[in-house]
């Protein structure tokens, strides 16, 4: 198991955590812990955001680049990194 | 016209006979004689008599084409000679009569439609006229007939039938022929025919459609931005390449490195969001631990206030890892623990899991983190070993390790430290063991090359043996620390209890011995600010500060058990921590309180628990400390503890290391008068 994996399992095991996901650059999922349905629903609609978010950075300082998104909601709290290719999503619940 | 007149005269001649005719035989008929007359030529008056020999002379004359009147000696210029040149060929033909005219010969077709054209016309008329004639000779008929009428009467019906007949025909025939329509006469025909058309015919096919894709792309300012700086990036890749031309070997390196990339890439995996994960998990745990984190930037004990000056720690996060319990830390280093043979790396960020992990088959026992490469950590192993790892590299395996015969220990190496790089900027550390040296790594290039630097003798080594022999026991040197600015400068703990201030340029002498301790020294510390004074603690329970020009220590603390630690706090000249193994941490601050500590606090769960280690964090005013079980505890000093001095009003708060050095001078200057007044 390589060390992604390992994170990736110890993220999902911390509390609160509902599930990760990894989408590509299309927004298609590639590995996800959650349902096909949500995962779906979570990829493409993070995905667009996540690309609005970067760009919107990006226009405002050309060296600047977005790292991080966290969305916090009345339920969950969403977080976004974007790497050069892909997306890791994670819900949490943090209220748990 | 040249023989003519001889035939004139035959002619002459002939005529003069019929005259002597004439004569002779009148009986002849009226019309032959006419004839005659009208046959006779009429002779000019001027014309030759000749003689019968001249008339039957021959004249031979010989027609020819030539025209006698046309000129024979034509001469005309000639430009490619420059001179005048006869022409010998003259135009001979002579023209004595031309006329233009419209005949038509009747031979042509032409001279025959018009003949026949003629005809028609003319054709009718005369068939009227025919008739006309024919009634005429009718009626000159009538005359004989009605003769023959006297002669017999019966012959008289039918000449009147006849009659009738006639005057029938003679009604019918005045029809008078047709206007003609006027002939063409340029003759020509317009005559107007179509040719088939070809009827329309379709004829579609239809052809595999090109590939087609869709393309849509939105030009941002800092996509814009971006293909600028690949671009800039190209240029100075090819003039890189203009520079260092080994092109053979550098493009199969490259060609294979491709190779690997697009290796990498198709195998869909997920090592690529690596870094991400990282993020994830430290936010992660920031939400898990939200109060902590929130504790830690925020949290101010509120009871401080009311407590005159006692502080508290509060308990923030605990590092812990399974592979690592039950494992001694021996070591502590602004934010790293270690244990048997394992260096685990942790930030604050994601206290669940460290950032790094190295293990080792051999117990680390302490460590050093490079202040200028903060990537570099070098270890001191339990079996006398040290090695450097490098954490920039993934393997879990140190970069640079001693062995035996490059000079390692032959007992446990107690303390390691970066020292400044030489002068030939080669990284290099010292290291002390119980084996009694110290000794100075310099990493060249891939080795690590020792030197000794000092070895510690027991003063007074020769013990009373009691045959008179001499043995040289050999000190243990358990802890060291370099003197902030003086470099050579340094102070060795021994497990005898003794310290030994030495000096890195004399190998056999100490510069001055401190007996400090009855039992094993655990560590001395230089003061960060006050570059006189140093610390000390051991397992003989007390913790002793000295001025190192004095032999005597200015203060004695004991804290009722074994000193496993103490550190000096980096904002503060009279702040400083110590641990004891009966799991207490004491926070002393001499400028508040020189007799007592200001917190006392047992912060481990465990009576049994020991803690080994203590160590301030550079910046913020936490203390972490690492126990014999493998945990580490983070704690938040309350604001008691850091306690800064009272603003005066209209007095502005002085800072700085000469503030902090003056604060300890002025403490130091008590004990001093305390000293030497009895």
């Amino acid at each position: 198991m390589t060390e992604v994996e390992e994170t990736l399992k110890r993220i999902q095991s911390h509390k609160g955590v509902i599930g990760t996901m990894v989408v590509n650059a299309e927004g298609i999922p590639i590995r996800t812990t959650l349902d096909n349905s949500t995962t779906v629903q979570y990829a493409g609609l993070l995905h667009q955001l996540t690309i609005k978010a970067k760009s919107t950075i990006r226009d405002i300082d050309p060296q600047n680049d977005l790292t991080f998104l966290r969305i916090r909601s009345k339920k969950h709290e969403i977080m976004v990194a974007p790497d050069k290719e892909y997306l890791l999503i994670v819900i949490q619940n943090p209220c748990e | 016209m040249a023989p003519k007149p001889p035939r004139k005269q035959s002619v002459g001649m002939g005529r003069g006979a019929r005259k002597r005719d004439e004569d002779s035989g009148t009986e002849v008929g009226e019309g032959a004689d006419e004839w005659t007359v009208s046959k006779a030529a009429v002779r000019p008056p001027d014309q030759l008599d000749l003689t019968d020999a001249e008339l039957k002379e021959e004249f031979t004359r010989i027609l020819t084409a030539n025209n006698p009147h046309a000129p024979q000696n034509i001469v005309r210029y000639s430009f490619k000679e420059g001179t005048y040149k006869p022409i010998g060929f003259v135009n001979q033909l002579a023209v004595h009569f031309s006329q233009v005219g419209n005949l038509v010969p009747k031979d042509s077709d032409e001279g025959r439609r018009q003949h026949y054209r003629d005809e028609l016309a003319a054709g009718s008329q005369e068939s009227a006229k025919v008739v006309l004639s024919d009634a005429e000779i009718i009626e000159e008929d009538e005359e004989p007939k009605e003769a023959e009428v006297e002669a017999g009467s019966q012959s008289e019906i039918p000449v009147a039938e006849v009659a009738e007949k006639v005057t029938e025909e003679e009604l019918v025939t005045p029809k008078q022929p047709k206007e003609r329509k006027l002939t063409n006469q340029f003759n020509f025909s317009d005559r107007a025919s179509q040719t088939l058309n070809h009827p329309l015919r379709g004829r579609e096919c239809q052809m595999e459609p090109p590939p087609r894709t869709n393309f849509s792309a939105t030009a941002n300012q800092w996509e814009i931005y971006d293909a600028y700086v690949e671009e800039l990036k190209k240029q100075e890749k090819t003039k890189e390449k203009e520079k260092t031309k080994t092109p053979v070997a550098k493009k199969t390196g490259k060609m294979a490195l491709r190779k690997l990339t697009s290796m990498e890439s198709q195998s869909d995996d997920i090592t690529k969001v690596s870094q991400a994960a990282k993020i994830v998990e430290r936010m992660v745990n920031q939400n898990t631990y939200d109060d902590v984190a929130q504790d830690f930037k925020y949290y101010e004990d509120a009871a401080d206030e009311y407590r005159d000056q006692e502080g508290t720690l509060l308990p923030l996060w605990k590092f812990q890892n399974d592979k690592a319990k039950r494992l001694a830390v021996t070591a502590l280093c602004d934010f790293m623990k270690q244990s048997r043979g394992m260096l685990l790396l942790y930030s604050l960020k994601n206290p669940s899991f460290p950032e790094y992990i190295f293990s080792s088959e051999s117990g680390i026992m302490c460590l050093d983190i490079h202040v200028d490469h903060p990537y570099l950590v070098v270890v001191g192993h339990y079996d006398g070993n040290v090695a450097i790892y490098n954490l920039k590299k993934p393997q879990s395996q140190p970069s640079f390790r001693s062995s035996a015969k490059s000079g390692k220990h032959t007992d446990p190496v107690w303390q390691v430290k970066w020292q400044k790089d030489d002068m030939d900027h080669n990284l290099n550390f010292f290291s002390v063991s119980s084996d009694g040296r110290i000794v100075s790594w310099t990493l060249v290039k891939s080795e690590l090359v020792h030197t000794d630097v000092i070895k510690l003798k027991v003063e007074g080594s020769t013990t009373e043996a009691p045959e008179g022999l001499q043995l040289h026991t050999v000190g243990c040197g358990t802890a060291f620390d370099f003197h902030k600015e003086i470099d050579y400068m340094f102070l060795v703990g021994t497990e005898e209890g003794k310290i030994y201030k030495c000096s890195k340029s004399y190998s056999s002498q100490f510069l001055d011995t401190y007996d400090a301790h009855n039992m094993a020294v655990d560590a001395v510390t230089w003061n960060r600010y006050h570059t006189k004074v140093f610390m000390s603690c051991s397992s003989d329970w007390t913790v002793k500060i000295w001025d190192h020009t004095i032999k005597t220590p200015m203060f004695i603390y004991d804290l009722n058990s074994a000193v496993g630690d103490v550190a000096w706090a980096p904002y503060s000249s009279t702040v400083f921590a110590a641990v004891t193994t009966d799991g207490k941490a004491h926070v002393f601050d001499l400028a508040i309180n020189k007799y007592e500590a200001i917190c006392n606090q047992p912060v481990v769960a465990k009576k049994k628990t020991k803690i080994t280690h203590v160590e301030f964090n550079p910046i913020y005013p936490i203390i972490i400390v690492g126990d014999d079980r493998g945990h580490i505890t983070c704690l938040k000093l309350s604001p008691n503890l850091r306690k800064m001095p009272k603003e005066k009003k209209g007095q502005e708060v002085q800072k700085g290391p000469a503030v902090e050095i003056a604060k300890l001078d002025k403490l130091l200057n008590l004990v001093r008068e305390v000293k030497t007044k009895p």
